[in-house]
């Protein structure tokens, strides 16, 4: 690091947060400024997977087990911002089988958004307890299987969630611009816990799990630390999405949201944070073009338009030769590098993903 | 007595349908620890498959008016070929990515499939008569059984016996469980990846059109996203099974379709619709417990 201020050395070390925080703003304020409405809806939107899809990186791309259950937590914390903020005489009738204090609790939008978020995470700390000791294929399939339940039991509580109907009423404070500082929070928890010293043990064992164990590191304690904070960040998402739409049903939280943000992250490149957040730029911004396509748009002088119901299938196909010719994502595991001057590591940040050539040795044909 | 004989008759068909989804994924799976979403629109192209494409809101058969004899040969053939062209497109490119990406991968075909079948048939769920004279009740060691019921579990014997006989007997089958054990020591040893999984392909497709069938011939309704429970339900089954394993997939398949049906008798009213919340919890308690499953093979080691 010769002839490099101790300034340079700052910022090099927030570059990969500062770039994509910066990508970010662009785009909120060139939305901001075109003044469409719907274009608004949509970013606001995308930003709140890009919070669910963060939170899911930070356990998922630091510890690189396959987390296929997170979409409960957003749903947990969506549904416990409803028990805070609706109006007590609203929840007296129609979520009768919530406890008094509850009833009677009307709480301000932050200190709701972070009990809730709280909420998710005690859940996700809990599981994390009993799963995390098993190896890592079958980590994976129990955190499935405690969405699944998760799912199935809100399904049905319809004393405290409605079950199968719509809880309405949430008061709707949430805009593209609100939805921003979230995301924002939200990178720079996931980026600050990257480089700690949590998380890079916690990389280690991501790369190698027995060497990382024989310098001294608790795999078993480390993941249940990144899973705990991972359902504390997207359980944020959950209360987003509850407060923006301000209307919640369980079926929104299955497999279709389970699939579009873990598509996300993993198009993306599962291992940076970098990758999270282009992941979600790039199929939030395919999926919008397609739509729009669909709708029919001037290209020049012809009218180009889809035929309805082509847009899913084109974006299937985007993603599966994304995977194909990508496996390791589109930032393949790096974050945005610092573009004055040579490049040179912050410490702990680059993280080589070996998955992809690794992987095509082991079985390539 | 008769009560009791009713509900094990309940509990062993509806095993014996997810012990055959479990197996076609159980089979990838082991392979290729690829968790195939797509085994489920396997299952819904081999039901769609029986009437003329088409939006119309009334569906028309078309295959599902050929006496059974045409009929289930032409599904079985029409579900393998798509089982194979979907190995060929989206899964041969990835041989060896890491599971994550997989994964995305079979949800991407899952989903273009889906739409697929929207932009052809509409999202609306259709009706469809198969088979009704096997929805009859015929007298059974004095039951009154539907004959579905019978026949599905009939279907699950011949099927599970004949891959048993294939897997023991004859020289793919033995490669093929060496392949479900240990993929790279089997390669080592000669076994051709791109057969294997290809037959492997083939097989689960099979196994998927016949569940097609039989899952048909009870509900007969046609919807998009019909088969995506079971699908869950039978993964899960191989998870309790013990992965890598296929005697453990049917052997789980079977054991969720008891302890379903058990949970359905025995909740009380108020909990019969959570009834899936115990069954999912059973299988964390396994995850945590014997995460090599309840049938132990040596594929379930960390490959190092």
């Amino acid at each position: 690091m010769q002839g490099m201020g101790p300034i340079e050395k700052q910022l090099r070390r927030i570059w990969p947060f500062a770039s994509l925080a910066l990508i970010l703003l662009i785009i909120v304020v060139v939305v901001d400024a075109s003044g469409s409405i719907l274009m608004q809806r949509t970013v606001a939107e995308g930003l709140i997977k890009l919070v669910v899809v963060v939170g899911i990186y930070i356990f998922m791309g630091n510890s690189g087990v396959l987390s296929f259950g997170s979409i409960v937590y957003m749903m947990i914390g969506a549904y416990a911002t409803a028990w805070m903020t609706l109006l007590p005489s609203l929840k007296r009738f129609t979520l009768p089988g919530l406890p008094d204090f509850l009833i009677q609790a009307q709480l301000d939008p932050l200190p709701s958004l972070i009990l809730a978020a709280l909420l998710a995470a005690a859940v996700s700390f809990i599981l994390a307890l009993a799963i995390m000791r098993t190896n890592p294929i079958a980590i994976s399939i129990a955190t499935f299987a405690a969405m699944a339940m998760g799912y199935t039991i809100y399904n049905n509580w319809e004393r405290v969630t409605l079950g199968t109907s719509s809880i309405i009423g949430l008061p709707m404070y949430v805009d593209m611009w609100v939805v921003f500082y979230w995301a924002l929070v939200v990178m720079a928890i996931a980026y600050m816990y990257q480089i700690s010293r949590l998380g890079l043990a916690l990389r280690a064992s991501r790369e190698d799990e027995v060497a990382a164990r024989a310098f001294g590191v608790n795999v078993y304690m480390q993941r249940v630390i990144a899973f705990t904070l991972s359902g504390f960040v997207v359980g944020i998402g959950g209360v987003l999405h509850g407060h923006f739409l301000g209307i919640l049903t369980v079926n929104a939280f299955w497999i279709q949201l389970t699939f579009i943000t873990l598509a996300m992250l993993v198009v993306g490149g599962q291992n940076s944070l970098a990758g999270a957040v282009v992941g979600v730029i790039v199929i939030t911004a395919v999926t919008e073009i397609f739509r729009q396509l669909e709708k029919g748009a001037e290209v020049g002088s012809t009218l180009i338009q889809l035929p309805l119901g082509v847009q899913e299938i084109i974006l299937g196909v985007i993603m599966l030769a994304i995977m194909v010719f990508r496996p390791a994502g589109i930032m393949g595991g790096r974050e945005i590098p610092w573009p004055f001057g040579p490049p040179k590591p912050v410490r702990g940040v680059r993280s080589q993903s070996l998955e992809a050539g690794a992987g095509k040795a082991r079985m390539g044909d | 007595m008769t009560f009791v004989l009713q509900i094990a008759i309940d509990a062993i068909s509806l095993g014996s349908m997810y012990s055959l989804t479990a197996l076609g994924i159980g089979l990838i799976f082991g392979i290729l620890r690829l968790i195939n979403f797509a085994h489920g629109d396997f299952i819904t192209i081999g039901a769609y498959a029986l009437i003329v494409p088409a939006a119309a809101v009334v569906a028309t058969p078309f295959i599902g008016t050929w006496p059974a004899f045409f009929l289930i040969p032409a599904i079985i053939s029409i579900v393998i070929v798509i089982a194979l062209m979907t190995e060929f497109v989206a899964f041969r490119p990835l041989r060896g990515a890491n599971m994550a990406s997989l994964l995305i991968a079979s949800f991407a075909v899952s989903y273009v499939f889906q739409h697929i079948i929207i932009l052809i048939y509409t999202g609306r769920p259709k009706a469809v008569n198969v088979g009704i004279e096997l929805a009859q009740h015929i007298e059974f060691v004095g039951l009154r059984v539907p004959a579905i019921q019978l026949v599905s579990i009939g279907a699950a014997i011949t099927l599970l016996g004949g891959l048993a006989l294939f897997l023991k007997r004859t020289a793919y089958g033995v490669q093929m469980r060496a392949a479900a054990e240990d993929f790279e020591t089997a390669r080592l040893l000669g076994v051709r990846a791109n057969t294997v999984i290809a037959l492997a392909f083939a097989i689960s497709g099979l196994l998927a059109a016949v569940v097609s069938l039989i899952y048909i011939t009870q509900t007969g309704v046609l919807s998009f996203r019909m088969s995506l429970n079971l699908v869950i339900i039978a993964f899960i089954s191989t998870v309790i099974g013990g992965m890598g394993s296929l005697f453990g997939a049917a052997a789980g398949g079977f054991l969720v379709g008891v302890m379903s049906t058990a949970l359905q008798t025995v909740l009380p009213d108020d909990y019969k619709l959570t009834r899936d919340a115990f069954v999912f919890g059973f299988v964390i308690l396994v995850l945590i417990f014997r995460p090599q499953g309840l049938i132990v093979t040596k594929a379930v080691r960390e490959r190092v």
